[in-house]
C-alpha cells in the first residue's frame, strides 16, 4: 500500500501558478493553515481559490496570490467580517470573484464530486447572485412543471487542501469535531487532494479515536498526507484545540496598517516551516 | 425574586421577534444574533413548544439554554451540521432570522456589500451568505436594531429578494417565498398588504407613527389603527432576564 506522507513544501511543489485550488474547512474552522502558509511563502501566484472563506482567503488575497475567488462568505466567525478580505474588496484589488449563496456553493462542490456539469437549485433566483454573476445560467426542468432553476456549475479544481484531526499514511481521514463541513465533497472534487492532519495514526487505531461515522475521507480521493500538529492554528480544530482568539485578533488588527501586516507576515506567516511556526507558538505560550 | 421593573426596548423587540414564530409548529427556528436567539428560545419556552432550535453550532437541543451557555449540558435531540442545515433550507421546514443593513419597501434586503460598485464596494459586508436560498425556500424574518439607518429607498445589492422582485418571476419560482416580519427598534412590520409593501404592524411603546415614518426613506403602509407592540408577560420577563440572558447581552445590540 502506498505511503502518501509528504511535507507541506512537497505539496506546494505539486502546485502551479494559475491553478484552481479548493480549501476545506469553514470560516475560521479547521482550515489547513500550514499548507496555506506554505503557499504564501512560495512563488505561486495567479491562483483561483474556492473556499468557505476564512483567514485562508484573507491571507492569500491580501498577499496578492489570487486572480479569482469563489466563495459564499469570508468570515473569521468570532470576527464576522474578515478584515483583510474586506480591505482587498474595498480597494478594488479583486475584480474577479464569484460570490454565491452558501448552500448553492455546496451544490457546486457536489456537482464536481459527482462529475456532472451542474446541480439545479432555486437559490439565486431574484437575487444579485444571478445578476452579478452573468456566467451563471439557468435550466428549465424537462418535466411537466417546466420550472426554471439556477444551474450551479461544477467547481472543477486542480488541487484541494484539507485539514483533518486524524489520518493514516494511506490517506484515510477522520474528523473528530462537531462538523465535517464539506470536506468529503472537496476531497472528491479535487483532481488532486492533499490532506494535513493533527496526527497520523495506524489504521487500526481509528475506531479508538471516534465512531465509524467520523471516517469520512476515503483514501481513494487523497493523494498526499501531511502530518501537521496544530496545522489548523489559529483556526479551531476541536476536540484537539479551540480557536486562538488572541492570535486571530492580532492577525485581524494588521489589516488596518500595511507595516503591521508586513511585520505579522514576516513574524508568523512566512516562517520557513511549520516546525518553526510551532516552535515560535510554544515560545509565545510560555511568554 | 423576579425582576418586575418595566420592560426594556430590547425585551420588547425580543417579544416582537418571538411573535414572528407564532403558528410555525414543527420547524427549525434559526435565528442569527443574540436578540433573535433569545426570541426563538422564548417562543419555544412559551407559546410555540414544537419549534426545533440549535445550539448555534451543530446540534438541535432541547431545553432552555442561556445565551453563551455550555451546550454540552443540553439534551441533544438531533444533529444539524451545516450540510443538514442546507438540506433543511431546501426542504422548507425552517424559519430564519437575519439582519438587514439595507431593506426597502418591498423587503428587498442587502447584507452583501454597500456602495454603487459591487466589484469595488464602499463596504464589503457578509456577502450572499444564505440569503438567496433562504428567501426563496422558506419563511424569513429580519431583525434591524437601527431602523433609521436600514430602511432605504433602494438597496445597493439584492441578497434577499423582496416581494416585488419575486412578483416579477414565474409563479412557481416564488411559491415558498415569505417575508414574515421585520422587527426594528421602533416597531414591528409585516407584508400583509395587497401590493407587497411593508406595513406597520405595531409600534413600540412611546413611538409615534410620525417618528417611525421619519426613520424610513420609503413610505410605510398603514392600514387602520396601529396597535402598540405587546409587552412581555411576567413569565417572559423572567425567562429573558433570569434564564436566557442573565448577563444582559441583549442590550448591546443597539448602537
Amino acid at each position: 500500500m502506498a505511503d502518501k506522507r509528504m511535507t507541506e513544501d512537497e505539496v506546494v511543489a505539486e502546485l502551479k501558478s494559475g491553478m484552481t485550488i479548493g480549501i476545506g474547512g469553514w470560516g475560521s474552522r479547521r482550515k489547513p493553515m500550514s499548507l496555506v502558509r506554505a503557499i504564501l511563502r512560495s512563488d505561486l501566484t495567479d491562483l483561483h481559490i474556492v473556499s468557505y472563506g476564512g483567514p485562508d482567503v484573507g491571507i492569500l488575497t491580501a498577499a496578492g496570490k489570487c486572480r479569482r475567488v469563489t466563495y459564499g462568505f469570508v468570515s473569521l466567525d468570532s470576527i464576522p467580517l474578515e478584515p483583510h478580505f474586506r480591505a482587498v474588496r474595498q480597494g478594488g484589488l479583486l475584480p474577479d470573484f464569484m460570490e454565491l449563496d452558501e448552500g448553492a456553493f455546496y451544490l457546486g462542490l457536489m456537482a464536481a464530486a459527482h462529475r456532472v456539469p451542474f446541480y439545479p437549485t432555486r437559490a439565486g433566483l431574484g437575487s444579485a447572485m444571478l445578476s452579478e454573476n452573468p456566467e451563471l445560467r439557468t435550466v428549465t426542468s424537462p418535466y411537466g412543471d417546466g420550472e426554471e432553476l439556477v444551474a450551479i456549475p461544477a467547481f472543477e479544481m486542480d488541487a484541494v487542501l484539507l485539514h483533518m484531526n486524524r489520518a493514516d499514511a494511506k490517506g484515510n481521514g477522520q474528523f473528530l469535531g462537531p462538523d465535517l463541513y464539506f470536506d468529503d465533497l472537496f476531497a472528491m472534487a479535487g483532481a488532486k487532494t492533499y490532506m494535513s492532519a493533527e496526527k497520523i495514526i495506524p489504521t487500526e487505531d481509528f475506531l479508538r479515536e471516534g465512531p465509524v461515522h467520523t471516517l469520512k475521507i476515503p483514501r481513494t480521493h487523497v493523494d498526499g498526507v501531511v502530518e501537521a500538529p496544530m496545522g489548523a492554528h489559529f483556526t479551531e480544530c476541536p476536540p484537539d484545540y479551540g480557536r486562538d482568539e488572541a492570535f486571530q485578533r492580532e492577525y485581524a488588527a494588521t489589516a488596518k496598517d500595511p507595516e503591521a501586516w508586513a511585520q505579522f507576515r514576516a513574524d508568523w506567516l512566512e516562517l520557513e516551516s511549520h516546525e518553526a511556526y510551532r516552535a515560535k507558538l510554544e515560545e509565545r505560550g510560555r511568554a | 425574586m423576579s425582576d418586575t421593573t418595566e420592560a426594556t426596548l430590547a425585551e420588547i423587540c425580543i417579544v416582537a421577534l418571538a411573535e414572528a414564530f407564532r403558528g410555525d409548529g414543527e420547524v427549525l427556528c434559526n435565528p442569527m444574533g443574540p436578540v433573535p436567539v433569545i426570541a426563538g428560545r422564548l417562543a419555544r419556552a412559551t407559546f410555540e413548544p414544537d419549534l426545533m432550535l440549535t445550539d448555534t453550532i451543530a446540534y438541535a437541543i432541547e431545553g432552555n439554554l442561556p445565551l453563551g451557555g455550555d451546550p454540552s449540558d443540553a439534551v441533544v435531540e438531533s444533529y444539524m451540521p451545516f450540510r443538514t442545515i442546507f438540506d433543511q433550507v431546501w426542504s422548507g421546514k425552517r424559519h430564519v432570522v437575519m439582519g438587514a443593513p439595507q431593506i426597502d419597501r418591498y423587503g428587498n434586503q442587502n447584507f452583501a456589500a454597500i456602495g454603487d460598485d459591487y466589484r469595488k464596494p464602499k463596504a464589503q459586508l457578509l456577502g450572499m451568505r444564505g440569503a438567496p436560498g433562504n428567501l426563496i425556500n422558506h419563511a424569513t424574518t429580519y431583525w434591524i436594531p437601527t431602523q433609521a439607518r436600514s430602511f432605504v429607498e433602494s438597496v445597493d445589492v439584492v441578497s434577499g429578494p423582496g416581494n416585488d422582485t419575486i412578483a416579477s418571476l414565474p409563479e412557481a419560482t416564488g411559491r415558498f417565498h415569505e417575508i414574515r416580519r421585520v422587527v426594528t427598534d421602533l416597531g414591528a412590520y409585516d407584508f400583509e398588504t395587497s401590493d407587497g409593501t411593508m406595513r406597520v404592524r405595531s409600534l413600540h411603546p412611546g413611538v409615534t407613527l410620525e417618528q417611525a415614518q421619519e426613520a424610513s426613506a420609503f413610505e410605510l403602509t398603514v392600514t387602520g389603527e396601529v396597535p402598540e407592540s405587546r409587552l412581555p408577560t411576567d413569565e417572559e420577563r423572567h425567562l429573558i432576564r433570569e434564564v436566557f440572558d442573565p448577563n444582559g447581552v441583549r442590550n448591546g445590540e443597539f448602537r
